[in-house]
């Protein structure tokens, strides 16, 4: 496969498996000749941020004897935001599933959400990974066409 | 004032979540408005060139709307609405209240409370070109009250035909057509219909 092949087949995968939505089109659609690097600065804002929120939830969770479900839910209503506006779509579903079960107080479904949320992320972040890389193989490709 | 199609309008776009404004700003870009961010209500209306317990000040920047985050530390979207519609310099800039959760009582709310539009999150390009009628609108609202107070205070007749003419166009502007397409939670309809 070349790469451009592999990188089609990825978005495909990601697309169908839930991991990215139409938002992440909508950011791609945003990127051009002026804006090169809008979609992986974006990227690189949402990892940031996420892994700010899920180190707190991580401290709010594990650190205290009593978890308090309140601050959780004010990071997590940060996430589902940050998700939602990059296309990150199982991350925010696992947002929005946590704090459904925070309003029916089902703190099994809590914990449960919130280790999808990690889950999630990191499986979404390790193919971004995949995904940029493939994208700059391309691109040092055409360029070097060009010399 | 004969506005064109390719005026660049100035819109400031406030939120607290710097990957929201990086989006924004991309997008009113992209729609080619020119964009100040702030993080704040609060820098918001300092850059609007008012300051909280102060007379407001002569604008140094003229801003053409407001697109605001509802949910934001501090100075919400809502109370940075009204703090616009509550200022007699300011209250003719629309303002527009961008959220991520779909709370009818909230929008209802902004919308009362004299916000022009109120967008769910994320804000699709299609969204903005919902901006620029309401930016004429605001436009021609200003163009009247200045001509109200040339009227009040000229006394020759030359002035007075001159501020008619301007009058006239301000009209024109607004029974120019507005596109519509799917209307979705907007002050100018009669009927709130939620889409």
């Amino acid at each position: 496969m070349t790469p451009t092949e592999e990188l089609n087949s990825l978005m495909n995968w990601m697309f169908s498996e839930g991991l990215l939505d139409q938002q992440f089109q909508q950011l791609q659609m945003l990127q051009d000749a002026s804006n090169p690097d809008f979609v992986s600065e974006v990227i690189t804002l949402f990892c940031k941020d996420s892994e700010i929120i899920l180190a707190e939830l991580t401290k709010l969770l594990r650190d205290q004897p009593v978890v308090d479900f309140q601050k959780v839910d004010a990071y997590v209503h940060q996430l589902k935001g940050s998700s939602s506006s990059v296309g990150a779509n199982n991350v925010k579903l696992a947002c929005i599933h946590f704090r459904q079960f925070y309003e029916e107080n089902n703190k099994e479904g809590c914990f449960s959400s919130l280790n999808a949320m990690e889950r999630e992320y990191f499986r979404l972040k390790d193919k971004l990974g995949t995904m940029l890389q493939l994208e700059q193989r391309i691109q040092a490709y055409e360029s070097s066409k060009h010399n | 004032m004969a506005v064109d199609a390719e005026t660049q309008f100035h819109v400031l776009a406030v939120d607290d979540s710097l990957l929201d404004r990086k989006l924004i700003e991309r997008l009113l870009k992209t729609s080619s408005f020119q964009v100040t961010t702030v993080d704040s209500g609060s820098k918001a209306l300092e850059v609007l060139g008012l300051r909280e317990d102060q007379p407001p000040e002569h604008n140094e920047i003229e801003v053409n709307l407001v697109i605001t985050d509802y949910c934001m530390p501090g100075m919400t979207g809502y109370d940075l609405l009204m703090k616009i519609k509550e200022s007699s310099s300011l209250r003719d800039i629309p303002v527009v209240i961008m959220s991520s959760e779909n709370v009818p009582s909230r929008i209802n709310r902004c919308l009362e409370g004299g916000a022009e539009e109120f967008f769910l999150k994320p804000v699709q390009l299609s969204d903005l070109k919902r901006l620029r009628p309401h930016i004429l609108k605001g436009k021609s609202k200003e163009q009247e009250k200045e001509n109200t107070t040339i009227i009040s205070t000229s006394t020759s007749t030359t002035s007075s035909s001159g501020s008619n003419k301007r009058k006239a166009i301000a009209i024109d502007e607004d029974l120019a057509p507005n596109k519509r397409t799917r209307l979705r939670f907007s002050s100018s309809s009669s009927s709130l219909t939620l889409v």
